[in-house]
């Protein structure tokens, strides 16, 4: 590549969130900065029986006011969280792609576990009932690219299409991949993730994996960096946003431009298929490469938010990374995720959602459901809403198995460069 | 790792696929031009519309996996691990001293369709009770089930195998994930994120669910009667694709980085590119506007003229409308040259792997080029007026081969291609 093209800047022009905080920004946004919390007991199905049964859900979610009929039959709940979510993403940004040509614009999702509900309905139905009862949906539902796929069908793009998995890291994969396929020519990319993982048999193997809270009631559930940490409450939905390349975004006349995405660097514990590296060495490596990245200095980053786990090893970690980088109470820390459980592939999108959001109005949201943070982290985390002044945000998002994925999202200021 | 003309070769590759499960026996069978497919023998297929499949004779044990990596991971992360493990033994790279290793350059992208779909269908008979309970018991379940539900348990187990601390990923593009993943590997050594890219993909996917899912719709092969001749990629009697398994893993370097550890340099990769046809989630306009898109975009990035094309290797996957679809792409994208270059498909001998296939198939390339031989497209008996190239009829051929070119056509609407060359060709 050129150096003309590795310096094109991908800046971000459209939110669309479907989350257990909101659908819509200003309904996430209203609801983060109220503390509202949202995790609660499954409903959706009966989940009493299991070891955990604290969920963040998506209320109100009526799928047929996003999705057409025809579709919703054919997809998983994932992917209608997806499409919804694109569809917002795209309203807000006031971009059409069907208005250009259709190799303009493209779709590079993350997904995490793809089309859960769906693929338990078909393997009930062919073990209950014989491989013609098995819809011939499936093919298309449940694998993980059905929601890039139905993305880019639905809205005539034909640009580079990419799904990235790195569980809850995957989110800022997904945006650095569209800054790839900026860079390489391509102007507009539709970028994030969503997840639905609150399906009976989804729920049984996460509870698998030994992190998910046991507690039964939602305010001693998932408590980031809290004494009491005990898991995470898992939860459905994400955000995709419109990532545009600065230009483009200036000469179609943007409605909006939340901001920069600045930097980012992805690094891998590479240490145990589950259990957490002795220390968070990869992690301060991706952070700091990500402010590298950006081309700024610790003392100009304004808000962290935090991957926040609540699995105490997890936690400690995380806030060894962020006392290293920036030294002890030196940035506001938050992680709003607390309020609403952990979206594994759509946790990543919405942190920066949310930090853009923060720019936007220059408040820090708080880190969500803590009531006694873990003295010894030795953080400044948000208890309630401040004011930030500052220009910085740093996101990071981690995966299961040891993915450390950072980003650094910046207030946009024409003609910075 | 920044600066100008950085450029990916290739110095290792691995391979696990039906009727030879390491490199050589896999080239072995395409340069015979024998097949792989057979009558099912992991499941009763009696009940199926199509029970036939390329199955890869897999010994994990004799692979060198330990019991709880056998235990623990699905048989699509074994197969990686055992490519992995050979694609680095060639490569000559020391990961387990790190001498001459930086592991934070080190990245992985590994590619799966549909990754452990079918540990996930095994222990849902359980905890479901053979389907009967829709509120599963979860104390049936594997601990590690969740490694099942998320697929990016193979970029992690890669990962940790040869603690490689740069970027990971899973890329899963459906049936174009072997080439994106791929693809997305070059990206990362061009962009300057990685010097080494740990890159392949896999799946094993011959399980009653996937299947049913294509029985469904009708997109495999019934010949049952007939396996060892039911991958008939562009024959006029064609009439589906046969479901296979298995895994490719290349190691990428960095052109400068593989010179100075004086590594042997099989092959490079100069371009890349994916195009979506935003038509369909499982048909194909006949045209092939958008796969010509793609190869013409590759062809941009690599600054190779079409005609320069020594070999193509086809997604092929022997069902009517792809076959179609591709020759058209092809005579879009390479116009007269499309008549002249030996175009084949391997997936007549080794079926399609779904998600693995694509980089079986830059595997496939790698040795292409090598060895001067172009592998058959066995099978192909009968000509089809609308797939009118020169598919190299059933026997292997020698032609030399400078530039390689690779393509792959999924579920969703992507297309994929790649391009290989020789070393240092062309520069």
């Amino acid at each position: 590549m050129s150096k003309a093209e590795m310096a094109k800047t991908a800046v971000v022009t459209g939110i669309g969130v479907v989350a257990p905080s909101g659908i819509g920004i200003e309904e996430h946004w209203r609801s983060t900065l109220a503390g509202e919390l949202r995790v609660r007991p499954i409903e959706s199905f009966d989940a009493s029986g299991y070891d955990t049964v604290l969920a963040g859900q998506v209320d109100g979610f009526n799928v047929e006011d996003h999705v057409d009929a025809r579709l919703v039959v054919q997809t998983d709940r994932w992917t209608w969280m997806s499409l919804a979510a694109a569809q917002l993403a795209l309203d807000d940004a006031k971009y059409d792609p069907a208005a250009y040509d259709p190799y303009q614009t493209s779709v590079v999702l993350s997904a995490g576990s793809g089309g859960n509900e769906f693929g338990q309905r078909e393997i009930q139905a062919l073990w209950s009932k014989g491989r013609t009862a098995v819809s011939a949906y499936q093919s298309i539902a449940w694998f993980y690219a059905a929601s890039a796929g139905q993305t880019s069908i639905l809205h005539g793009t034909k640009g580079p299409a990419s799904v990235l998995v790195s569980e809850g890291a995957g989110g800022l994969d997904s945006l650095h991949a569209a800054r790839r396929v900026i860079r390489r020519g391509t102007p507009t990319v539709l970028a994030g993730g969503t997840e639905a993982p609150l399906s009976p048999y989804a729920l049984a193997c996460q509870i698998a994996n030994g992190r998910t809270t046991h507690s039964r009631d939602p305010r001693e559930g998932y408590q980031p960096f809290d004494v009491h940490a005990n898991g995470y409450a898992p939860a459905e939905g994400g955000a995709v946003l419109v990532v545009e390349d600065e230009q483009t975004a200036l000469e179609r006349g943007a409605q909006q431009i939340y901001g920069e995405i600045a930097g980012y660097r992805a690094t891998h514990d590479a240490f145990h298929h589950e259990n957490p590296a002795p220390d968070s060495r990869q992690l301060i490596r991706a952070m700091r490469g990500a402010l590298a990245d950006a081309q700024v200095r610790p003392e100009q980053v304004g808000l962290v938010i935090a991957d926040g786990a609540a699995v105490p090893a997890l936690d400690t970690q995380e806030a060894e990374a962020i006392r290293t980088v920036f030294g002890i109470c030196a940035v506001p820390v938050c992680a709003p995720q607390g309020f609403i459980g952990r979206l594994c592939s759509g946790g990543g999108a919405l942190s920066v959602a949310t930090a853009l959001l923060a720019l936007r109005d220059g408040v820090a949201p708080a880190v969500g459901n803590l009531t006694q943070p873990v003295p010894w982290y030795g953080l400044d985390f948000v208890r309630q809403p401040r004011e930030m002044e500052k220009d910085v945000v740093l996101v990071i998002a981690r995966g299961h198995g040891g993915f450390n994925s950072c980003m650094v999202v910046k207030r946009y200021r024409e003609g910075q460069r | 790792m920044t600066g100008g003309a950085r450029r990916t070769v290739v110095t290792g590759v691995g391979v696990v696929a039906p009727g030879g499960t390491n490199r050589e026996a896999f080239w072995k069978l395409l340069t015979a031009g024998q097949t792989a497919t057979r009558r099912i023998t992991f499941f009763d297929p009696a009940d199926f519309r199509s029970q036939i499949a390329a199955e890869c004779d897999f010994d994990p044990k004799a692979a060198g996996l330990t019991p709880q990596e056998i235990y623990r991971n699905d048989r699509f992360v074994q197969f990686a691990l055992a490519a992995a493990d050979e694609a680095v033994a060639q490569s000559g790279l020391d990961f387990v001293s790190g001498h001459g290793v930086d592991h934070d350059a080190v990245a992985v992208s590994m590619g799966s369709a549909v990754g452990a779909t079918t540990r996930l269908e095994d222990e849902y008979a359980v905890v479901s009770d053979h389907g009967r309970n829709w509120l599963v018991d979860q104390r049936y379940g594997s601990s590690f089930l969740y490694q099942a539900l998320v697929p990016s348990a193979l970029a992690t187990e890669v990962a940790c195998r040869y603690r490689a601390h740069g970027p990971a990923a899973v890329v899963s593009t459906g049936c174009t994930s072997g080439l994106d993943a791929v693809g997305y590997g070059h990206q990362l050594i061009v962009d300057g994120d990685a010097d080494v890219v740990i890159a392949g993909a896999t799946d094993a996917p011959i399980s009653p669910i996937s299947m049913a899912c294509f029985d469904a719709i009708r997109a495999t092969s019934a010949r049952n009667d007939d396996a060892g001749h039911a991958s008939r990629p562009f024959d006029a009697t064609r009439d589906g694709f046969v479901m296979g398994e298995g895994a490719a893993v290349l190691i990428l370097e960095e052109a400068e980085h593989a010179r100075r550890r004086g590594a042997e340099v099989l092959c490079e990769i100069r371009g890349f590119a994916n195009r979506c046809n935003a038509y369909h989630m499982t048909g194909l306009r006949p045209d092939g506007v958008e796969m010509a898109e793609a190869i013409n975009a590759a062809l941009a990035e690599a600054r190779i003229d079409p005609t320069q094309i020594g070999y193509v290797n086809a997604h092929g996957s022997g069902t009517i409308q792809n076959d179609r679809h591709e020759t058209a792409a092809f005579k879009r994208s390479l116009g007269n040259h499309a008549y002249r270059v030996p175009v084949s498909s391997i997936k007549s001998m080794v079926g399609h792997s779904l998600g693995a296939i694509g980089a079986i198939e830059v595997a496939a390339c790698v040795q292409s080029i090598r060895h001067g031989v172009v592998p058959p497209t066995a099978n192909y008996e009968h000509s089809d007026p609308e797939c009118d190239l020169d598919y190299v009829p059933r026997q292997a051929r020698e032609h030399r081969v400078d530039v390689a070119l690779s393509v792959g056509s999924g579920f969703g609407g992507f297309q994929s291609a790649i391009l290989l060359t020789k070393p240092g060709w062309g520069l």
